[in-house]
């Protein structure tokens, strides 16, 4: 594995341009002065409440996602690049799912096997020949981008479902500017404060035709067990709208109303952070207690938005990901902006014995698998781990793909006694609305905190950090 | 608003002024039982404790005799009773949780840093001292949760609901001590004056935080028919439930107004309050101050199943 790019050093003391403030800033500060502000930003934290659940640790149930206060800075030239690149590839991703439950082109093209989507669990034989207000299956989408020089970012993972981690970027902001004002002086920070509005515009602008005035919109969470909760209760605040769990809705002749203080009222567009196989007991899993009994024949009836479309995990497949470019290629004829990480699809005989031989050096991970969980970082994996996924792999092949190990660029990370390298990813938030594509400069960097470690996701020991866009 | 939110924040309210009033109760009942025997009496002062606070006979169902340290771990810390101030702060604290997009900061704040001052009592109190503490701190919280509310939230429903709540639990419990204590008000003249209820009646004052209200209402000396018309007529008197009916019919009319619609929530609030103005103390005493105050807690849970009915679910 290559040495990985800094995000700061340039080596021999040099510092990359975007860093040039921050760098002499850093050695203007005593490391106490450091520590103080880490301990106060857990502290306000803690106070806000800004929590989350890890699944399967009941006596840690609400933990802190560890903050580091030190951002990670883009030059505006770098943003412009990621920002043409998601929108191309959100617009791809779009008319896949279109396509998918539609006409199928693509299928009938040969560019994806029919097996890969007739057989994927996140494949939604319902939603076939439905259409979907404006066209739009996935109004928020969250793109994972990794960083390996100073000119490649690669999407390492299109979450087309119901991504999340967005208040994380807020209010990281929100503490940084409050612990380090001085900072901000020294930059001009493309603000994110707007998302809120922009998601909202977003939102309203895919209502359902048969809306008659200013549409209704609600944030359907599954609850206060949820891990995400904090967030959605954060979101329907910052929107203003009202935050829904599914006993305060029902379904009458196919419209959905919610239930309030007032009597039944209307609903519009729901802005669902629940996964497909809740929403509706009638449809979908019979043992639901968080949906909404006959919420999909409302959808099917076009009375109502829902944001995202039902059946978009399919595109958070890590097989139909590996055929982005093509898909690209096919629905725009346009090579990506945004490059996939070369990924090897286990399903496939002759790329099998190419993994099997390299477990070592390669990531495995499953094709429906999320959150870090269930996957081989060969060149850190123990012989045994190793071996045991060998294992499981031959076992179920059709479950897996492999990619290089890359190495991730590395960011200055605060840690016990001083700054030091760590690697970070990247997760933009892409709004499309009947208006367009949207994106707020940043998103939400996610950072590796153990020395070495690849592994980002929050829930094994990853932290966040502020993004910066600097204008120009 | 959505039902489910308004009958979060009807009961968030609830349960911090409940945990409030249990936090004083402890207190007054620990002021009784310091006095010397002679004072007293033979009575166990704990059981009483039990009984006003409306959970005898969850307490029978865990612990056989009413001990001091049975009933402050009963009232104060324990998990096994659903109404304990460790369980009352707790479900606040879920309510709160579920309903945030509803609460100020500062609201939120308050119940939050509650929550996690609490689990610094893991096991309850370990001293005399600590106990104080703790009952001093539910009390200030409490006090800090309802001025954060009234200072910082905006007039609207959510307001007028999480008003209602606390005048509905302080009528409530202020009831519930009257007819705990109803023996010591009744004008018995063999017994008036005596120490015993001399302090069973500062007490009583004590436990709603009205024994320099009274002097100043009234200035006498304690006299039972005195205490019982401060604590059911006063409007002034801000525990009294002529005063919490006077707020509870004010917030329900401010509801009422907003929606447009009056429900039997408010007419039968109303009815409560004019039953309230019309009685007179002598004659409740002569139909029996027990019957009286028995009346009202039915009354006052049947407001509660109506609001519960027209708004919350």
């Amino acid at each position: 594995m290559a040495t990985a790019f800094d995000e700061m050093n340039i080596g021999s003391g040099g510092v990359r341009l975007p860093y040039d403030q921050l760098f002499r800033w850093l050695n203007e500060q005593p490391q106490d002065a450091l520590d103080y502000r880490r301990r106060e930003a857990e502290l306000i934290f803690r106070r806000i409440g800004i929590t989350f659940a890890v699944y399967g640790e009941a006596e840690a149930q609400e933990r802190l996602i560890p903050f580091d206060v030190i951002p990670r800075i883009l030059a505006a030239a770098e943003w412009q690049k990621i920002e043409r690149g998601l929108t191309q590839r959100v617009k791809a991703l779009n008319m896949l799912i279109s396509d998918i439950y539609g006409a199928r082109e693509i299928l009938r093209a040969g560019v994806i096997p029919d097996d890969m989507v007739f057989r994927n669990p996140a494949f939604r034989p319902e939603m076939n020949g439905q259409k979907v207000p404006h066209g739009l299956y996935v109004p928020i989408a969250g793109i994972d981008l990794v960083r390996v020089d100073a000119d490649t970012f690669y999407v390492l993972e299109d979450n087309a479902r119901t991504p999340s981690g967005v208040s994380y970027m807020l209010e990281n902001r929100e503490i940084m500017l409050r612990l380090f004002p001085e900072l901000f002086a020294r930059h001009r920070v493309t603000p994110v404060e707007n998302y809120p509005d922009v998601l909202l515009e977003t939102l309203t602008s895919i209502a359902p035709h048969t809306t008659a005035g200013e549409p209704t919109v609600v944030l359907l969470t599954p609850g206060v067990y949820n891990s995400a909760y904090y967030e959605h209760s954060f979101l329907a605040d910052k929107l203003g709208i009202e935050l829904v769990e599914g006993r305060d809705l029902f379904v009458r002749n196919e419209v959905v109303y919610m239930r309030t203080t007032t009597g039944p009222r209307r609903v519009d567009v729901i802005y669902r952070r629940i996964d497909d196989d809740f929403l509706d007991p009638l449809a979908f899993r019979p043992d639901s207690a968080l949906g909404v009994p006959g919420l999909m024949s409302a959808y099917q009836a076009g009375n109502v938005t829902l944001a995202n479309a039902v059946g978009t995990g399919i595109a958070d497949d890590k097989a139909i990901y590996s055929y982005m470019p093509a898909v690209m290629q096919f629905y725009l004829g346009e090579e990506p902006l945004l490059k996939n990480v070369p990924t090897w699809r286990c399903r496939e005989d002759d790329h099998l014995v190419y993994v099997l031989d390299h477990l070592d050096e390669l990531v495995v991970k499953e094709v429906h698998g999320s959150g870090g969980y269930g996957m081989l970082v060969g060149p850190t994996a123990s012989k045994i781990a190793i071996e045991q996924f060998r294992a499981k792999l031959k076992a179920a092949p059709d479950n897996f793909i492999a990619q290089p190990t890359l190495a991730l660029s590395t960011c200055p990370t605060c840690i016990e006694g001083g700054i030091a390298p760590r690697h970070v990813d990247l997760r933009p938030y892409v709004l499309t609305g009947r208006r367009g594509t949207r994106i707020v400069p940043g998103g939400l960097t996610r950072v590796a905190l153990k020395e070495g470690s690849l592994v980002v996701n929050s829930s094994q020991g990853g932290g966040t950090k502020d993004t910066w866009v600097l204008d120009n | 608003m959505l039902s489910r939110t308004a009958d979060n924040l009807y009961w968030l309210s609830r349960y911090v002024e409940r945990a409030e009033y249990l936090a004083r109760i402890i207190e007054a009942t620990q002021r009784l039982t310091a006095l010397p025997l002679a004072y007293v009496g033979e009575t166990n002062e704990w059981e009483g404790a039990i009984a006003t606070a409306g959970c005898a006979a969850a307490f029978a169902e865990h612990h056989k005799e009413a001990t001091e340290s049975a009933v402050i771990d009963f009232l104060a810390f324990s998990r096994d009773n659903p109404s304990s101030i460790r369980s009352c702060l707790e479900q606040a604290r879920s309510n709160a949780r579920a309903v945030r997009t509803a609460l100020t900061m500062e609201m939120w704040d308050s119940i939050n840093g509650m929550w996690l001052e609490l689990r610094r009592y893991g096991d309850g109190a370990t001293s005399r001292e600590e106990l104080a503490r703790f009952l001093r701190w539910v009390q200030e919280s409490s006090l800090r949760y309802d001025g954060s509310a009234y200072r910082t939230m905006l007039r609207n429903d959510a307001y007028w609901f999480s008003r209602v709540g606390v005048y509905v639990e302080r009528a409530d419990n202020t009831a519930r001590i009257l007819d705990v204590k109803y023996h010591v008000l009744l004008p018995d003249n063999e017994r008036v004056g005596g120490p015993l209820d001399y302090f069973q009646w500062s007490a009583i004052l004590r436990s709603v935080s009205a024994l320099t209200s009274y002097h100043w209402v009234y200035r006498d000396n304690l006299k039972p028919w005195l205490i019982a018309d401060l604590l059911i007529m006063r409007e002034e008197m801000p525990r009294s439930l002529a005063s919490c009916y006077e707020a509870i019919v004010r917030n329900l009319d401010a509801i009422g107004n907003a929606y447009g619609r009056v429900g039997p929530a408010q007419r039968k609030a109303r009815s409560i309050r004019t039953g309230l103005q019309n009685s007179k103390i002598d004659a409740v005493f002569q139909r029996g101050l027990h019957e009286f105050i028995g009346g009202f807690i039915r009354d006052n849970n049947q407001l509660n199943n109506a609001i519960n009915q027209q708004f919350l679910s």
